[in-house]
């Protein structure tokens, strides 16, 4: 392998322009040289933008380096260029699944099945995303040799799919996406707030849970699931607001056809969810945001 | 619909006051369908990002049990951006001043998001 790098290595300052980078870029990924390897898939993506094997290939690198919700772009970005773009249906799946969403995670196989109907790989992967029922925390990739971070990842040559089931096993050891507050040992941040044991909920900027927990209508523990999800939604909201020059943003309000939800940002580094069923006005829902975000920014000064 | 449809749903929005513009917003690659927007605002970028918030927040809901989204508010210090999904894979969105009567644009929004 090491030769193989000197070659392609060298090929690529040969031909800047070469598409060697995908090759060399994933193989340095796979010898766990991941800021070689996230240098060489940047370079190549500034390069070729619009190729969809480029965006793959990053999305590995990040997936690699935990970066799940860049990953989760980069995928996206590679479907958007290509529908069926194996590598990225295959990440997306990995991704919905690692956070419980196996509903997502299927519908995204399903979708690669349609694309390889031969591909056995994809049968496999089916067959044992299915065995999780739906929102489990136990969907991650613990008990699956196919979705094991240590297991052998594909090389992403651009014309060869990759054979594993999903892809890119991160080559680091398994965490879980939002894992608990560890030394917050007490995570009632939110005592003696009304809805202070459930629909209240306080992340970091990496979208880890701080505090406070979820659950669905069917007593589903979905703190987790969501947490990742909104960790996107922070970056999202605070570049739509700067791209239309509207300073910084100060709440996100949101009408569900069940129940209404509340973002906000006590500090720099944190979100703050607050979800109610719609009983609650959105109006009512924006006050009681206002008094958990001061109680959580005087939570957050204290750990500081 | 016609660009002249598309045009009509638009200007009952971007007639309520503290309204800057509108957009109808294609969900799935987030490129702009159709726009009225005042002289600054960057339509195609506005329309991505839009977009892929929509996209990250009805996940974030679906997955907390609240259903897809009906209406959303970014609250900023100095504006707002307002959204409503419509059923044909679209999303109708508004900028709008920071003192803006929402429950109106609201409005507006749920009647374009059912005109088109």
């Amino acid at each position: 392998m090491a030769d193989e790098i000197k070659t392609l290595s060298a090929e690529l300052a040969r031909d800047p322009h070469s598409l060697v980078f995908l090759r060399l870029g994933d193989l340095l990924r796979q010898r766990g040289q991941l800021d070689a390897a996230h240098r060489v898939a940047l370079n190549g993506l500034e390069r070729h933008p619009h190729l969809a094997d480029a965006h793959d290939l990053y999305a590995r690198i990040l997936a690699d380096k935990r970066d799940y919700e860049r990953a989760f772009d980069e995928w996206d970005m590679a479907r958007r260029i290509a529908p069926g773009h194996m590598g990225a249906l295959k990440g997306l799946a990995f991704l919905y699944f690692k956070v419980g969403d196996v509903a997502q995670a299927v519908a995204h196989l399903e979708e690669a099945e349609r694309v390889a109907p031969d591909d056995f790989t994809i049968q496999q992967a089916l067959a044992m995303v299915r065995g999780q029922p739906m929102g489990s925390a136990a969907a991650r990739t613990s008990g699956y040799p196919g979705l094991q971070p240590g297991s052998p990842s594909a090389p992403s040559a651009p014309s060869t799919p990759p054979p594993a089931p999903l892809p890119p096993p991160p080559a680091v050891a398994e965490e879980p996406m939002a894992p608990p507050a560890g030394p917050l040992e007490d995570r009632r941040v939110f005592a003696g707030l009304e809805g202070a044991q459930e629909g209240l909920l306080l992340l970091d900027a990496a979208g880890r849970v701080l505090g406070g927990a979820l659950r669905d209508w069917n007593g589903a523990d979905v703190t987790e699931a969501v947490a990742a999800y909104l960790a996107g939604v922070s970056l999202e909201a605070g570049r739509t607001a700067k791209l239309l020059g509207l300073g910084a943003w100060t709440g996100l309000a949101a009408e569900g056809q069940l129940g209404h939800i509340h973002l906000a940002q006590p500090g720099p580094d944190a979100l703050l969810l607050l979800v109610r069923d719609r009983s609650v006005p959105m109006g009512r829902l924006a006050i009681i945001a206002q008094r958990a975000a001061m109680t959580a920014r005087r939570w957050l000064e204290q750990q500081a | 619909m016609t660009a002249a449809g598309y045009a009509r749903t638009l200007d009952l929005v971007t007639r309520v006051r503290g309204v800057r513009g509108a957009m109808l917003v294609s969900s799935d690659d987030g490129l702009v369908v159709a726009e009225h927007l005042m002289e600054g605002i960057k339509g195609s970028a506005v329309a991505a990002l839009a977009a892929s918030l929509a996209n990250r927040l009805r996940r974030a809901m679906v997955a907390a049990g609240v259903g897809a989204s009906v209406f959303w508010h970014l609250q900023c210090e100095q504006g707002a951006l307002l959204v409503v999904p419509a059923a044909s894979a679209i999303i109708v969105v508004a900028v709008a001043e920071p003192d803006v009567n929402v429950g109106l644009v609201r409005l507006e929004l749920l009647r374009a998001a059912e005109a088109v």
